[in-house]
């Protein structure tokens, strides 16, 4: 049996690594004030003193450190494509120190909140969020690293 | 602009909060009865009318203002109807207001009303993969309890605040809203059966997760100078400062229903991720429009959509330094008798949430207890008051009152 399609769940906010290169979140960085934004800003800079419109595209740091976290005990509602029978995940705020912000995710499957702590480090990776029609749709999700809890087991 | 800034509220008026699932008209108008009843005046007599938008009721919701006067029947009277997710109330209000200070209008009521739908609220229909709103469902399953639930794991974090602190808030508003009539839950609970509630997102409790609810809250609001000729026997509350600010950037801390903060990195020093971030700055503004400070607050009405949130807005509107929030609820400040009561009304922990309706209502327990007339759940002596939520999408909402 063919494995099913890889298929970014959402276009243009990460690579998928199936390149051979690791993943990452892709963001953009101004090119005039230097301000990065997740997701990509294509049109206008955040900041209010820049009304620069032009942007390149750039990876965000693939390893962070737990700002928060969380879990989701009862099914979330559509547009969420749960697995049937549910299972609970985690997420995490994650902040990237290079770039200065925090952003959100899921915990890969099989980590509790009882595996994570605050200030806990993690890295990105790329997985499943649902399978449909024979694809897989694929997001982010954050990994923590050994030593900080966690596993793949 | 009058050097005076203060306008009258000369009525408020609310229909209990539930879950009927009738038309938020009814509700809305029912308020709306109820505030010009209170103010001892006709709908004939109001010269302008504000909504506040219920974006789950099609579009009689997005033009809320012309619904409600229709429902009222047609005055002429000008409308504004406006939406600001959890701000709507209080945009309604500042519209109104500035009708007022202005001077374009003597009196207006503000009408705000919800129907809502049972369980999570979930993105308003359709695939819209340009809406961050639907994109963190589908792409995370980040509900809006998982977001609160992010704030309340820092504070435990950051602050030692336990599980059994955030249980505590809940007992104490759950006390609070027991004679509240218009409460939608009017029933105490100890701290053990907070515990031994279902976790939604870990360490919230269902018990500590507001609810969405059926409501509807109204108020006439008029010039100093009208409410001087409409004369009246209750003390005049007025309101003294309204606030509706954004955040300012970089904003750095995560909010619902965004999936990163702004980056602080183009900003050398000053700014770290995860820092003070935009609600603090909710009720500053308020204050300083006001010349009124917290130390001067007698009760606050706050959006406890959690009950660990709760805690948060203590140090963001000013009762207490950061990570000073544990101690003014354990020592029982912020509990009716105490030195601050926080949400006397019982909150949304007894209220649950009616979104455009929600921040009238806040304002509506305040001029309640300004005047001394909140039966069973009064503060005594109270003299100021302040309100305080957060929209999504960066609406700040607070609310200052003073007797």
């Amino acid at each position: 049996m063919a494995a099913p399609a890889r298929v970014p769940a959402v276009e243009g906010w990460f690579t998928t690594g199936d390149d051979g290169a690791a993943p990452a979140l892709l963001g953009s960085r101004c090119e005039a004030c230097g301000t990065i934004a997740f997701p990509a800003e294509a049109s206008y800079c955040r900041n209010p003193d820049c009304a620069s419109s032009a942007f390149e595209t750039v990876e965000l740091s693939r390893r962070g450190r737990i700002w928060s976290y969380t879990d989701a005990r009862y099914q979330p509602p559509p547009p969420y494509v749960a697995a049937d029978p549910y299972v609970p995940f985690c997420l995490a705020a994650v902040e990237l120190a290079a770039e200065k912000l925090v952003v959100m995710g899921q915990v890969v499957d099989g980590v509790t909140v009882d595996d994570l702590t605050v200030g806990d480090e993690v890295e990105l990776v790329v997985d499943t969020l649902y399978r449909e029609d024979g694809c897989d749709y694929l997001v982010w999700k954050w990994r923590p690293l050994a030593g900080a809890g966690g596993g793949e087991d | 602009m009058p050097d005076d800034k203060r306008v009258a509220v000369l009525g408020a008026g609310m229909h209990e909060w539930g879950k009927w699932g009738r038309p938020f008209v009814e509700y809305g108008l029912a308020a709306a009865r109820d505030a010009l009843a209170d103010a001892g005046l006709g709908w004939r007599d109001m010269q302008f009318i504000s909504g506040a938008d219920t974006i789950r009721n099609g579009y009689p919701g997005f033009v809320s203002g012309a619904t409600f006067a229709q429902a009222l029947g047609w005055t002429g009277a000008r409308v504004s109807s406006v939406y600001a997710a959890c701000a709507s109330g209080a945009a309604a209000i500042a519209n109104a207001r500035a009708q007022i200070l202005a001077g374009l209008c003597d009196v207006a009521l503000v009408v705000g009303a919800d129907t809502t739908p049972k369980g999570f609220f979930a993105p308003v229909g359709g695939e819209r993969r340009d809406d961050p709103d639907w994109l963190r469902f589908h792409l995370m399953g980040a509900t809006n309890p998982t977001y609160f639930a992010l704030y309340a794991r820092r504070r435990m974090d950051r602050f030692g605040a336990t599980e059994e602190d955030f249980a505590q808030v809940k007992v104490k508003n759950a006390r609070h809203g027991l004679a509240n009539p218009y409460a939608r839950y009017r029933k105490e609970v100890t701290v053990d059966e907070v515990l031994a509630s279902p976790m939604v997102a870990d360490p919230l409790r269902l018990l500590e997760i507001c609810a969405t609810s059926d409501g509807g809250a109204a108020l006439v609001l008029s010039s100093l100078e009208f409410a001087r000729r409409q004369g009246g026997g209750a003390p005049l509350v007025t309101i003294d400062a309204v606030s509706t600010v954004t955040p300012t950037f970089p904003n750095t801390v995560i909010e619902m229903p965004n999936f990163s903060t702004d980056s602080a990195a183009a900003f050398a020093d000053g700014h770290d991720a995860g820092g003070a971030g935009f609600r603090p700055s909710i009720a500053s503004a308020a204050y300083a429009e006001g010349g009124i400070g917290p130390e001067d607050v007698s009760l606050a009405e706050v959006y406890d959509l959690s009950s660990a949130l709760e805690l948060d807005w203590y140090e963001d509107i000013g009762l207490c330094g950061e990570g000073e929030a544990e101690k003014l609820l354990r020592d029982g400040e912020t509990a009716l008798g105490g030195r601050v009561p926080v949400n006397p009304s019982g909150g949304l922990s007894c209220f649950g949430e009616a979104i455009p309706a929600q921040a009238i209502a806040q304002v509506c327990e305040c001029v309640w207890q300004l005047r001394g007339t909140a039966a069973g759940h009064q503060v005594d002596g109270a003299r100021v008051a302040v309100t305080a939520n957060q929209g999504l999408f960066g609406h700040g909402s607070s609310v200052l009152l003073s007797r």
